[in-house]
């Protein structure tokens, strides 16, 4: 940037122990912090005025098994699990070994047979990072959650309030999450939400790194086309076979062709690829669809098994919008085939609704279109379920002459809600809940999306 | 088949069948209209498969036979044909229709009549007769309550049955579930025996229009499945909608004991007015009465507020209560007489609107939480 470049050469530096910052000359260097004498201290020319960050937690699930079980901590651990499970989230003694997320878990093991397996509890994990949450939420308001352990925050205008750059407002969050919630987490910094969150890849685990405005495009230049977001490993070979590998090639051509080769893909690439996002820090971004979906242990054929499946989702993604108090108004079924196919259905309800019995109903008659006869021919291995076009709840003013069948069922399930919230959640439930012996064979590693 | 018939006889009956065909279809034969001549006769029937419009017309048959071609070009090229022209109808060969009206000349592709599909009746049930001004009544006063809800189905339509209530009626009845609407009109001869029978809201619409211009009689022949209208050179068949009509007369309170009656044009124009500034949604308005004194009330905090009083005929207890704008001005709208009547309980039960000049007209309306 011009004003880089006008003045004379300057860095800005921070101390990650003693939060202290400084400029120094742009020749010198410090390895130690001139206050604490710590040696986590940081150089970079514009580390003092960048504002975007992006904060990711280092081996979420892993690190706050770690916590909980201390003597883990020198222990290679892998979260994940079920007959056959995947890895969901794996320590970083176990990444030596070669262990990565996603990897099927006989695998996982046979890369790292010492390696400690837990158990995924969602709950412990939602709960750390609703405190992490708190902690950003002391930053700036802007924070713009991406999943359950990163989020962008933008602390531009923050520094009055914070007596101090964004820099250290953020090594301090990344000190007080470590002492008050016990796990660590990564830092990116810079001057938009794609480089920051290419930065804080940058120096895992318990980093701070920093990609500013005057190298933006020398440092992108090295970096693999894959590093750009939306690029998946099919679009990522094809940019390779046309000659777009890294992403200095991209950058050495004009915006025209990209715009031309990939369409309107390509006019973003181009832009990211010379660090342009203009993407501004929402909040606001909210959940556009909430779903349920499982694997089961064993695939399935039958169609009433499935639809008791169902109803436990239905409930489940039911309660969540409740609690929320939001209603949608798209109903999306999704199952899996043994050979891993995806296939899924949707359908526009009349009138949006949170209600268990309406998202099971239409889920139910959409996996009679799949499966007309039943058994089915076909073999499943997940179901899953949820609501789309989300807005908020809202009772509807204008009274009703006569109540319609569904009506009186939305009323039926207003009545078993309110004596849950009063009895607990197991005092009542319709025949489905009893159903026993076909929710015993039930499905095993449900996920939340 | 060998046909000349007059352009705007053509253009006309035309113009009538053509309007049920769909625009786009995925079985073929079903945009084409069905041309049938024989005797001095040209019969045209289009369909939808739900809903058969057959027209019968005046034409000079030098050779009989019948040809399917599409419609809505068929209707095109009459339409742009000059007044007064002869239009002669060829089938030479089996794969194209000849037209030719003075130096113009088109050959148009046809699907063999005998695909046509047909809507005809089996048995015909119940059948009467009765005055065209009978069923535009029945059906313009109802129409506007049909509901557009594809889920309840049975609701997207106007319900048919005679009632022995006033001596005999055959009655209309329309509803939304927020929003009725019920008419009565004589009971025609041979009437008295027909099913409660549900004209699904596309025949409703296609069959107003059809009747517009028709002043006579109408034979109406009803039967479990289906519904067919005659009348002028038209035969009209509708499907009916398979599902049971809800209890209607539930709904209509019978204890409402608060009566206000003011100038039906005046209500009109000042919900009408009043409305403007209502949210788009809920299109929410406030009714507040006191003695012979009606306001108009809305407060929208996205674009103001507004309110307007009446003067009204009113000696009940002060009262508030809150109803959707559009619903009161379509019935407003449907209210011939110079005052209408509303008959009120409470700010949350269901209201009956009247016209004060026509008994066999009844509106019951849901209010709005305001």
């Amino acid at each position: 940037m011009p004003q880089n470049e006008t003045k004379t050469a300057k860095n800005g530096w921070i101390c990650r122990h003693c939060f202290q910052f400084g400029a120094i000359s742009g020749k010198s260097s410090l390895r130690r912090c001139p206050d604490c004498g710590d040696s986590r201290v940081l150089v970079h020319p514009e580390i003092l005025d960048l504002s975007i960050a992006h904060v990711d937690c280092d081996a979420f699930f892993a690190a706050v098994e770690k916590r909980d079980r201390p003597e883990l901590a020198e222990k290679p651990v892998i979260v994940g699990g079920g007959r056959r499970g995947v890895v969901t989230a794996a320590c970083y003694i176990a990444r030596t070994y070669g262990v990565r997320s996603a990897m099927p878990m006989f695998k996982a093991l046979k890369a790292c047979p010492d390696a400690v397996v837990i158990a995924p509890s969602r709950d412990k994990y939602s709960q750390a990072s609703r405190l992490v949450r708190e902690e950003m939420a002391q930053l700036t308001p802007l924070v713009q959650p991406l999943s359950i352990d990163e989020a962008f925050l933008d602390l531009t205008g923050t520094e009055k309030l914070h007596k101090a750059p964004p820099a250290i407002a953020l090594a301090r969050l990344a000190a007080r999450i470590e002492a008050r919630i016990g796990i660590t987490v990564s830092i990116g910094l810079s001057h938009n939400k794609f480089l920051a969150k290419l930065a804080s890849d940058l120096d895992k685990p318990r980093g701070f790194a920093v990609i500013g405005r005057a190298e933006t495009k020398s440092r992108l230049a090295e970096m693999s086309v894959r590093a750009v977001w939306g690029v998946g490993p099919r679009f990522g070979e094809q940019l390779a076979r046309d000659g777009f590998a890294r992403i200095a090639d991209i950058q050495n051509v004009d915006i025209k062709e990209m715009a031309s080769r990939y369409g309107e893909n390509g006019l973003r690439l181009w832009q990211l690829a010379h660090g342009i996002d203009a993407r501004p820090v929402r909040t606001d971004e909210a959940a556009k669809s909430l779903s349920a979906e499982t694997t089961f242990h064993e695939d399935i054929k039958d169609r009433e098994e499935l639809e008791q499946i169902l109803w436990e989702l239905s409930e489940k993604v039911s309660r969540r919008m409740k609690l929320k108090n939001i209603t949608g108004r798209v109903v999306t079924l999704t199952l899996k085939t043994a050979s891993f196919k995806r296939l899924s259905k949707r359908l526009t309800l009349p009138e949006p609704s949170n209600m268990a019995h309406r998202l099971f109903e239409t889920g139910a008659a959409l996996l009679r279109e799949i499966i007309p006869q039943n058994p089915s021919v076909t073999a499943y291995r997940l179901i899953g379920i949820g609501y789309g076009d989300l807005c908020e709840a809202q009772s509807d003013p204008q009274g009703a002459l006569f109540a319609s069948p569904d009506d009186r069922l939305d009323r039926r399930e207003e009545a078993l809600d309110l004596l849950r919230e009063k009895f607990g959640p197991d005092a009542i439930g319709t025949g489905r809940n009893f159903d026993k012996k076909r929710s015993r064979k039930k499905a095993h590693t449900p996920k939340n999306r | 088949m060998k046909v000349t018939i007059e352009r705007s006889t053509f253009l006309k009956a035309l113009g009538h069948v053509q309007s049920v065909v769909e625009r786009r279809n995925t079985i073929p034969i079903l945009s084409n209209v069905l041309l049938h001549g024989e005797g001095s006769v040209l019969s045209l029937t289009a369909t939808d498969l739900d809903i058969e419009i057959s027209e019968q017309v005046p034409a000079d048959i030098e050779k009989k036979g019948a040809i399917t071609v599409n419609a809505l070009t068929l209707y095109e090229i009459v339409k742009k044909l000059p007044d007064g022209a002869q239009i002669r109808l060829d089938l030479g060969s089996a794969d194209r229709l000849k037209l030719s009206a003075g130096r113009s000349e088109f050959s148009l592709a046809v699907l063999p009549d005998k695909d046509f599909p047909s809507l005809s009746s089996e048995d015909d049930g119940v059948r009467f007769t009765m005055p065209c001004d009978d069923m535009k009544r029945l059906i313009d006063k109802t129409r506007f309550a049909m509901s557009q809800d594809e889920t309840r189905y049975y609701l997207n339509g106007v319900y048919l049955h005679a009632t022995d209530e006033d001596g005999g009626s055959l009655r209309a009845v329309a509803t939304d579930g927020h929003r009725l609407a019920r008419l009565d009109a004589g009971l025609p001869k041979g009437a008295e025996n027909i099913p409660g029978v549900i004209v699904p809201r596309k025949a409703v619409g296609e069959l107003r229009r059809l009747i517009e211009d028709a002043d006579e009689l109408i034979d109406v022949s009803v039967s479990a499945a289906k519904i067919r209208f005659t009348f002028a050179d038209i035969i009209f068949t509708s499907k009916l909608i398979d599902g049971s009509f809800p209890e209607y007369s539930r709904v209509i309170p019978q204890g409402n004991d608060r009566i206000m009656r003011v100038d039906t044009e005046d209500f009109e124009h000042a919900v009408d007015r009043v409305s403007t500034v209502s949210a788009d949604k809920t299109r929410s308005v406030k009714l507040s009465l006191e003695k012979d004194r009606l306001k108009l009330v809305v407060n929208n905090p996205e674009t103001g507020s507004a309110h307007e009083e009446l003067s009204v005929d009113y000696k009940d207890e002060a009262m508030e209560i809150g109803f959707n704008a559009r619903y009161l001005l379509d019935i407003a709208k449907e209210i011939e007489g110079d005052k209408l009547t509303l008959v009120l309980a409470d700010a949350s039960s269901p209201t009956i609107i009247r016209d004060d000049e026509d008994l066999h007209a009844l509106y019951v309306l849901m209010p709005l939480r305001v």
